[in-house]
């Protein structure tokens, strides 16, 4: 579901609206223990931050807060949408024990395999 | 979807460029959408890191946001020559990874520079920087003889 546009029906508004999300750049990677996803949101916050987990889907949505610029634009390459992104989790995962921290605009969430995939080493008698 | 299932591709799969070309639709849509700005972003496979940056002036001050998430404080350096800022830097791969698969590698790591050639003087001892959610604001203030005067002119 790697999607950037979101339909939204919006009652206010005669036609339903698209919103724009950015998507954010991520890193994934498997250890024996679980899953480590970061996520880059520069210009998020703490509170700008949503992450949802549905079923086996888990949700990643960063708001910005409204940054307070003054002036005029001489040149612009950043892009200030809010971002979007949703992975399948592996059944693996241990839905109760997924952890999220923020830093620096890195959203790093740590998602815990549950014990019972784990290898274990079976003693042979 | 973006599958955290395993799914084997042997031979591309260690390529650190190779998450960002899967996303080939939302590569199209963006180009549509915003084609300068991604351009930048999808010509780094080729160039390494370009973090976006925006220029702002008011009357009295030029302003630089730049993105660098993830970064450490004391990896960063501003620094301002003949009326060029340059924002420079190194962004460190965390080792605890070591070990661990990869199966998306889209962040970039490793050295990265940018320059912009400011429009006016600034006062180089006033220029402050800040570093907050990712995101770094560099607040240059112009010189007095930089500054936009009103100049009244008497009608007899």
């Amino acid at each position: 579901m790697n999607t950037t546009v979101q339909k939204e029906a919006r009652p206010a508004q005669d036609r339903a609206t698209r919103q724009e999300y950015l998507l954010p750049d991520v890193n994934i990677f498997e250890t024996k223990d679980g899953y480590v996803l970061e996520a880059e949101m520069p210009g998020v916050s703490k509170d700008g931050l949503e992450v949802t987990l549905e079923g086996n889907e888990i949700t990643i949505v960063g708001h910005r807060l409204t940054e307070v610029t003054s002036g005029e634009l001489l040149f612009r390459e950043r892009r200030l949408a809010d971002y979007r992104r949703v992975f399948e989790l592996d059944p693996a995962v241990d839905t109760t024990k997924v952890s999220a921290k923020m830093e620096q605009g890195v959203l790093t969430l740590t998602l815990p395999k549950s014990e019972r995939v784990k290898p274990r080493k079976i003693a042979v008698d | 979807m973006n599958s955290l299932i395993r799914w084997n591709r042997p031979d591309l799969a260690t390529w650190p460029g190779f998450g960002r070309l899967t996303d080939l639709r939302d590569e199209i849509d963006r180009l549509f959408e915003s084609p300068l700005a991604e351009l930048v972003r999808t010509s780094q496979i080729l160039s390494g890191w370009t973090p976006a940056l925006d220029l702002y002036e008011d009357k009295d001050n030029f302003v630089v946001k730049a993105e660098l998430p993830g970064m450490k404080r004391e990896d960063i350096e501003v620094s301002l020559h003949e009326g060029s800022l340059s924002i420079s830097g190194e962004r460190k791969s965390e080792e605890r990874h070591d070990d661990a698969e990869a199966y998306r590698t889209e962040r970039f790591f490793g050295r990265f520079q940018r320059t912009v050639t400011l429009p006016t003087a600034v006062a180089a001892d006033k220029v402050k920087a800040a570093y907050k959610d990712g995101v770094l604001t560099v607040t240059l203030p112009k010189t007095e003889e930089a500054k936009p005067k009103q100049i009244e002119v008497n009608v007899n």
